[in-house]
């Protein structure tokens, strides 16, 4: 123990150890009044930590070789040991990340945690997100499968419809004029290496950022406002070790839904892992129907929705684009009075609900094949989408807010 | 406000039925009678597999020994290698791929992983579906494949099935009508069909036999930790009012 304490001391005077326990652990100050809604956050985190560690070892068995991808990937899951295990949780994971990230916004969105002073907080999720998007993209071509294949070559296609300068910038991404070895390779290196730099960077600079402003709560009100005599806020408790041990409960619960796809249902019905992408990739055979995985679908479906205009389909992929990045603006489309759903009017909720109802419509008809009807509905939807975003400045400003509390409820 | 919420229960009223659109006529599958805990059904359809299906088709990723896995002895898996095989050597066809697609205009596809790819259901209803088509040049179709270049390899076990088209309740059905008895009766037929099946969906994943087994120890601790951790949280936050 006395050398511990020894140890501890020695690197406290080269670093600011203890310093940094404090002011990010046992003396952040949290809002006691979290709910169900504020486990994502650290679950995003312990996702991409799953994520990273089994990635490093199902790169001791992967072979980024369009030759040898296919089977390598069969290689893990019968010869190597726990192979099969190793790429289930991966797999799991990719999936799972999105799941927990759409529910992390969604809570962001419905308390306000992205209106001052957290816009750059907010703004640097966003930039999470969409490095996550790119993260799993490139990923999902490495097993080299039908869809893996075909996939690529759609959302790549995308980028050759910008003008001026679209075929070039897609041969860039390629390496090649079509999906070939050489798109492997580089989506590999940029898999492996340069998007999860990327995200723990971003990852670190959230945290960063979440700590100077602190946390917002399902109140919407800010804690800082009441403080005790030693200027910790009055309905504030340390995040050690009160959040570390709630957030233990979230971690084993999401553990357990976690173990019951890896284990029972990795495929999830075609959802995480798609049949056709058990058939190796063949440049020479387009499969009859082609979909993303579930986590792009609603862009999917608003690219689709939008008409060819002048012959280009550039149109369709700006409102793809914007659609994905949407959120990014909120600080400063939202005039409301208050920050919580808890004290906001009806029209706002009404909006909020037809954006969840527009996002889930979305994401299932951006699986489906194309027919007129589907079209015309993901037309609407993709309306609606847009509306919760450009009407927001004036359907907050016109509701009827009710009256924040001065505290923060806590029962 | 009142027409915000009729716009919203215009959008509920419209995207629900869209969810409720099923993707649109499929044909209908059999069910597949597979059972994975059934290590005799399992080493009939590895027998069969390695007797009628090898001969054209690869298992490229999958290992003799891994028939280990289902109770075969090392004796018998060695009595399935064919000549210049080792124990631990994957499944390649007698058939060279490049003579396989002189003779069929395809190569045929490796069945490693075909169960995932096609599902159970459809590799069960797929074998037991050729009828004979004089029109096609190895004389089969295939309801469920057509202009499928197999050739009904299993006609001689089912016998000849011809295609009938039936009026009923005014709409067409395509049915299948058995002419030739086979060397098998039909239940022996389909049973047998559903240990090879049985059989490719094992193949197409051999971890599955532990995978579940796994699972439950998984999530059964996991419900102790979470019972700890609950309680852990309930201690410390007793304090917090």
């Amino acid at each position: 123990m006395k050398l511990l304490k020894n140890l501890v001391g020695w690197v406290d005077e080269r670093f600011p150890l203890l310093d940094t326990w404090k002011e990010h652990l046992s003396e952040y100050y949290a809002p006691k009044n979290f709910n169900f809604w504020y486990f994502f956050g650290s679950l995003a985190l312990l996702v991409l930590v799953i994520q990273i560690v089994t990635g490093i070892f199902l790169t001791m068995s992967y072979k980024p070789d369009a030759l040898f991808a296919f089977a390598s990937v069969e290689f893990i899951m019968r010869d190597v040991q726990w192979g099969w295990l190793l790429r289930y949780i991966h797999s799991t994971g990719a999936s799972m990340f999105f799941v927990v990230v759409y529910l992390h916004i969604f809570r962001g969105m419905m308390y306000g945690s992205y209106r001052k002073p957290r816009e750059l907080l907010w703004i640097i999720g966003v930039v999470i997100y969409l490095a996550l998007m790119a993260e799993a993209f490139m990923g999902y071509l490495l097993p080299w499968g039908q869809m893996s294949f075909w996939g690529a070559q759609v959302i790549v296609n995308l980028f050759s419809s910008v003008p001026f300068i679209g075929p070039d910038l897609s041969v860039l991404i390629r390496g090649d004029y079509v999906i070939s070895d050489a798109t492997l390779n580089r989506f590999f290196a940029l898999h492996v290496i340069a998007v999860p730099l990327v995200l723990a960077g971003l990852v670190f600079v959230h945290l960063i950022a979440l700590h100077k402003v602190g946390s917002n709560n399902p109140d919407g009100i800010e804690i800082k406002k009441h403080k005790d005599a030693n200027g910790h806020p009055l309905d504030g408790i340390p995040f050690h070790p009160y959040y570390t041990v709630k957030d233990m409960v979230g971690v084993v619960a999401f553990l357990i839904v976690f173990s019951a796809i890896v284990f029972f249902a990795p495929d999830v019905g075609g959802y995480f892992l798609e049949a056709n992408n058990f058939v190796p990739a063949n440049p020479m055979q387009t499969p009859a129907h082609i979909a993303p995985v579930w986590y792009f679908t609603p862009y999917y479906a608003i690219l689709r929705a939008v008409p060819p205009m002048f012959g280009s389909q550039f149109p369709g992929v700006i409102a793809m684009g914007i659609g994905a990045i949407a959120v990014v603006f909120l600080p400063w489309l939202d005039r409301g009075k208050v920050k919580s759903i808890r004290y906001r009017g009806p029209i706002y909720k009404a909006f909020l609900a037809s954006f969840v109802v527009s996002f889930i419509g979305l994401g299932y008809l951006g699986m489906m094949p194309v027919t007129p009807t589907y079209t015309l509905i993901s037309q609407v939807l993709s309306v609606v989408y847009f509306a919760f975003f450009i009407l927001m400045p004036w359907y907050t400003k016109i509701d009827k807010c009710k009256h924040e509390p001065d505290r923060v409820t806590f029962k | 406000m009142k027409l915000i919420k009729k716009l919203w229960m215009l959008v509920l009223l419209m995207a629900i039925p869209a969810m409720a659109i099923a993707s649109g006529a499929s044909f209908h599958l059999d069910h597949a009678p597979g059972n994975l805990n059934d290590k005799a059904s399992l080493q009939r359809g590895a027998q069969f597999f390695a007797a009628n299906c090898l001969a054209c088709h690869s298992a490229a990723y999958m290992r003799y020994n891994r028939l280990m896995d289902i109770g075969m002895s090392e004796d018998e898996v060695r009595k399935l290698l064919p000549e210049g095989s080792k124990l631990g050597s994957t499944m390649k066809a007698m058939m060279d791929s490049e003579s396989a697609k002189a003779a069929f205009s395809v190569a045929p596809p490796d069945l490693s992983v075909i169960a995932r790819s096609r599902g159970t259901d459809w590799l069960y209803t797929y074998l037991r579906s050729f009828y004979v088509d004089t029109a096609r040049p190895n004389g089969v179709n295939n309801l469920l494949f057509p202009l499928v270049a197999m050739p009904n390899v299993l006609g001689g076990m089912q016998g000849e099935q011809v295609l009938q088209i039936e009026k009923k309740e005014g709409h067409e059905a395509q049915m299948l009508k058995l002419t030739t008895p086979g060397s098998m009766s039909t239940a022996e037929f389909d049973a047998t069909v559903g240990d090879l099946v049985n059989y490719l969906d094992f193949m197409s994943e051999p971890a599955k036999l532990v995978r579940y087994k796994l699972g439950y120890i998984v999530l059964g601790f996991l419900f102790l930790l979470l019972i700890l951790t609950y309680a852990l949280k309930k201690e410390f936050w007793r304090d917090i009012h």
